[in-house]
């Protein structure tokens, strides 16, 4: 009986790992293994160098660690502002106001849109010279003209710009998931409290933030894997790596892949960042299961 | 009498607030979509010297044009295929897994987890080409089938994770009701936990019918015949490599955006109806 | 149950629609891929022509981006999957790991035969880039590998209604450095943009970096440098960085330069929004789509100094090369002699405004792109050097000029940095 009991549980995960086996591992385990050699991606022949790549990217890429330096800036921001502010939609969105259909429709068109359609008309927003630079405008008519600027094309301000264009994109996701959660939460307990007496801050800081913390800590994970592997978007705001203000890791791997044709070096870029993000995740996981 | 009053007009000045804030945040969200929609009335010497919402000519038939110069009917199809494919696919094998790893008990459950996690983070670089090459082997290159397998390995993980978290969270009475009533762990996953679960089902479905729909390098690499690309593929043939046809390209852009958001219209209800689906046990 | 019959209903029918069907074929097809968009129909058209002539199929598939296009490429390549006819998208090295894989076939007998009848149909520096020669440093035996359709030269275009606004002649436009920053003094009290290119696609910035290499230390020192044998620190390496400075402080480039892809750039100049362009010669098909009425004339990068000639890239535009283990390579050569003949390559450069290959298809082309076609004499590319820099180095070289464009950068620190690259870069050569 135990047997048929055990069998039966690994029949749920079969097709999964039978799948996640053929088409991941197997990849994967290639790609771990190029990242020992020098190779150009087309040749027969590869030239096995050991940890050579590695070293060299620990030691002497500073444009990879810039790179995963402004990544990891640009997750900031959307795990702060992104998120917050998805949060404060979804809380919004959760009441009984009119509307609300309209609302949860019109937050995700930004996710639904690719992300070259975002990038070119963000550009077209933001940018005086090939666009209609409506932000500068709309400054200069609150009378905060000289707060006008060139946010895409200076160097100080291109980063944090790219980084809010891609919080308005992801903000949706946050808003949905954040939605759900919300949306479980029992009315039962809210009334309870109403009834006890407790104010609306009370029930949200005793009810609210408790129930929603593992959903905040799965957008967190999600939020930091997703963010850190942007590139589509920065290719159609600023064009490319701006000098390094805006290189991002994936952009780092595309040019060892194609620009330099070093393929077993972009596989050691791949299996850094990895790395880098499990770690990140284990933080966060962890951190989220102390607080409880 | 005084306080009624007070606690009304508090009410009605923080609604008010709270519908400022959802409708700015709307127009941002709005404008781009419109841009895009203006463009694709436009043509293609006007799309940059007139900036304003509202085109001059109403250009419908670049729609048309999209349509068949992109040769959308074959591929509509096909991504309609491969999205229902993938999605139907991913809902049936994450959900399961999900559940299993969530409420069974079983060696090595916690490894496999850990696992499925990890392939989350780690991106692989020129996995396109090691696909290629795998599927060759398979003798499953240049056919649909590959490519649905493929799909549904990619959405697999984040499923998985978004499902177990919630079957976590599952009020475990109902389950142990059922298994009192007789019930295999079969039943109990199709009969309790999904419905409890169609929330987040919802999440999955529309995550991984956008990923799906969007999805456009893979099938370009794997596929040798026309006849099975996706919709994506068609588009970006109006992204020339030097001479972009923008109002076409935006036309069909925003063909493409619509099935997506029919999609997640129908899911979305499906999120907020939970509150009367999710009875606790009082 | 009768989910999982559904289930099991939908995967049999895909199993079917996964067998791919075999079709016998008595005349061979030959299999093209290519990333051309704007000339996919006309290719159509001309595989249609062939067909009618002799009965064999030829069939161009599209698949674009041209960066998934490339990818593409390889992955069949290592899959051994590559169609009749391919182009590939890269560098010299590239096209050099390719032949040494096995996967291009020499059509250097078919270019040789009748006494290189073919070969002389083309111009030479347009066979240039797909030839290797005695003794080059890619370790591939001499001969060519690949057949131009076209060609192309990235030089300098100036709006000739916005040089009249600025009160200058149209018809003289500037040939000197000095010249061409006085107008840019112009501009910028006039308010008006620049020069637009795509340098925030760090190629075409290393074009123009090495025009000016070449035209103020000569070819030769150039290459030198490429050896080894002259460090990016020399006073003449530092003089081609300061150009890029005095450039940007003389309000001659646009503004937001250093962020602009190429498509941009060509949208700015069709809108006479900017007076110099830097670009190919493919951008009068794409100026002609978006602003037919526009007045524009072709020049070279002014001059920086009269020691050396000035020199730009050009070259062939577009290759096909043939697999090598295509089964209808015979058939697949035949067809590019025909495509690549006098009347089909005209007909290609007057449906698609590019530069035949041919030499003597350039009778009817318009004004604008005989300008282009003139600067061909002064043609140089990276592909032809026998040479090539290291990637790293390339992109330290780009990066920093960016910088130096956007004021972060002294041309001293950016050459010493690029220096720093190519000397590790060495080494590392040296220890393999």
């Amino acid at each position: 009986m135990k047997i048929k009991d055990t069998l039966e549980n690994y029949t749920f995960v079969l097709p999964a790992v039978a799948i996640f086996s053929v088409f991941y591992i197997i990849p994967f385990i290639w790609v771990f293994q190029l990242g020992l050699y020098e190779w150009d991606g087309i040749s027969f022949t590869k030239v096995f160098v050991g940890l050579q790549n590695f070293k060299e990217i620990f030691f002497q890429d500073r444009n990879w660690w810039q790179a995963m330096w402004n990544a990891s800036y640009i997750t900031l921001i959307a795990l702060t502002f992104q998120n917050i502010l998805a949060f404060m939609l979804a809380l919004a969105c959760d009441r009984e106001i009119r509307m609300k259909n309209f609302y949860r429709v019109i937050f995700f068109i930004p996710p639904v849109l690719s992300e070259v359609v975002v990038g070119m008309a963000w550009r077209f927003i933001i940018n005086d010279i090939d666009g209609a630079n409506i932000i500068n405008r709309m400054l200069i008519g609150m009378g905060l003209g000289n707060l006008a600027h060139n946010w895409l094309s200076d160097p100080n301000t291109a980063l944090t710009t790219v980084a809010l264009v891609h919080c308005w994109k992801g903000f949706g996701w946050g808003f949905l998931i954040f939605l759900a959660g919300l949306q479980t939460i029992p009315r039962e307990l809210y009334e309870a409290a109403r009834v006890d007496g407790a104010s609306a801050w009370q029930s949200f800081k005793k009810i609210t933030i408790p129930l929603m913390i593992p959903v905040m800590v799965l957008v967190a994970i999600l939020t930091v894997l997703g963010t850190m592997q942007v590139f589509v978007l920065i290719v159609s705001l600023v064009g490319g790596e701006f000098a390094g203000h805006t290189s991002v890791p994936v952009l780092r791997i595309l040019a060892s892949m194609r620009g330099s044709s070093r393929f077993g070096y972009a596989c050691a870029q791949g299996i850094t960042f990895g790395m880098v993000l499990i770690a990140i995740s284990f933080i966060q996981y962890r951190f989220s299961k102390k607080g409880h | 009498m005084k306080n009624a009053v007070y606690y009304k007009s508090k009410k009605i000045a923080i609604n008010t607030l709270i519908h400022i804030f959802l409708i700015s945040v709307s127009i941002t969200c709005l404008y781009p979509l419109l841009w895009m929609i203006a463009s694709s009335l436009k043509t293609q010497d006007m799309i940059f010297k007139d900036i304003s919402l509202i085109p001059h000519q109403f250009r419908l038939e670049n729609y048309v044009l999209a349509w068949k110069e992109g040769g959308f009917g074959r591929n509509f199809l096909n991504s309609i295929i491969y999205t229902v494919s993938v999605v139907f696919g991913i809902v049936i094998i994450s959900s399961m897994a999900a559940y299993a790893f969530s409420r069974l008990k079983f060696v090595g459950s916690k490894f496999l987890f850990i696992m499925f996690m990890a392939a989350m983070m780690i991106p692989i670089p020129g996995s396109f080409v090691a696909l290629y090459v795998l599927l060759n082997k398979l003798h499953l290159r240049n056919t649909p089938i590959g490519y649905i397998l493929c799909m549904i390995n990619v959405g697999l993980s984040t499923s998985i994770f978004l499902l177990k978290t919630f079957f976590d969270k599952m009020p475990k009475e109902l389950e142990d009701a059922a298994r009192i009533d007789g019930c295999s762990k079969i039943g109990i996953w199709w009969h309790v936990a999904l419905p409890l679960a169609k929330p987040v089902l919802a999440v999955v479905i529309v995550f991984n019918a956008l990923a799906v729909w969007n999805e456009y390098i893979l099938a370009l690499i794997i596929f040798d015949n026309r006849q099975f690309m996706p919709l994506q593929v068609a588009l970006q043939s109006f992204q020339g490599e030097f001479v972009t046809n923008y109002p076409l390209l935006m036309a069909g852009l925003t063909i493409t955006a619509l099935p997506i958001i029919i999609v997640y219209l129908l899911m979305q209800k499906y999120i907020v109806k939970g509150v009367t689906q999710g009875a606790v046990v009082g | 149950m009768l989910l999982r019959n559904a289930f099991l209903g939908i995967f049999v029918l895909f199993s079917v629609l996964g067998c791919s069907s075999q079709k016998l074929e008595t005349k061979p097809t030959i299999n093209i891929w290519h990333w051309m968009t704007d000339r996919d129909a006309t290719f159509q058209e001309l595989a249609k022509k062939y067909e009618t002539l002799t009965g064999v199929k030829v069939n161009f598939e599209l698949y674009a981006p041209s960066d998934a296009y490339s990818q593409k490429i390889r992955a069949a390549a290592q899959g051994i999957n590559l169609p009749d006819v391919f182009g590939i998208l890269g560098e010299k090295r590239d096209f050099a790991s390719f032949i040494k894989a096995g996967h291009i076939l020499d059509i250097t007998p078919y270019m040789e035969a009748d006494n290189g009848n073919w070969k002389n149909k083309f111009f030479p520096k347009a066979l240039a880039v797909n030839e290797f020669n005695a003794g080059n440093s890619y370790g591939v035996k001499p001969g060519i590998f690949a057949v131009p359709i076209d060609i192309m030269t990235i030089q300098m275009v100036y709006n000739k209604k916005l040089f009249s606004q600025l009160g200058l002649n149209p018809n003289r436009p500037p040939k000197t450095l000095q010249e061409f920053l006085d107008i840019g003094t112009k501009i910028k009290a006039a308010g008006m943009q620049g020069l637009v290119s795509g340098w925030g696609e760090v190629w075409m910035i290393d074009c123009l970096a090495n025009d000016y290499a070449f035209n103020i230390m000569g070819k030769d020192k150039v290459l030198a440098t490429i050896r080894g044998d002259v460090p990016y620190t020399d006073a003449d390496w530092i003089k081609v960085f300061s150009i890029f400075k005095q450039m940007q402080e003389s309000g001659v480039l646009a503004k937001g330069l250093v962020t602009m892809i190429n498509k941009s750039a060509e949208q700015l100049f069709a809108n006479e929004k900017a007076v110099f362009a830097f670009n190919g010669s493919w951008c009068v098909n794409v100026y002609k789509g978006m602003n037919p009425n526009l007045e524009y004339g072709a020049m070279l990068p002014p001059e920086a100094s009269s020691q050396y000639p000035i020199s730009i890239w050009g070259g062939a535009g577009s290759s096909f090369m043939v697999n090598a283990r295509s089964k209808n390579k015979e058939e697949a050569v035949k067809f590019l002699i025909w495509l690549t003949d006098q009347d089909q390559q005209a007909y290609l450069a007057q449906a698609t405004n590019n530069l035949p290959a041919n030499k003597n298809s350039l009778a009817k082309i318009p004004e604008i792109l005989a300008q282009f076609a003139r600067g061909m004499d002064y043609a140089t590319h990276p592909n032809v050097w026998g040479v090539s820099e290291f990637s790293l180095v390339i992109e330290a070289l780009d990066r920093g000029i960016q910088s130096i464009i956007i004021g972060e950068k002294s041309p001293e620190q950016v050459a010493q940095e690029v220096q720093t690259i190519k000397e590790r870069e060495m080494a590392k050569k040296r220890a393999q």
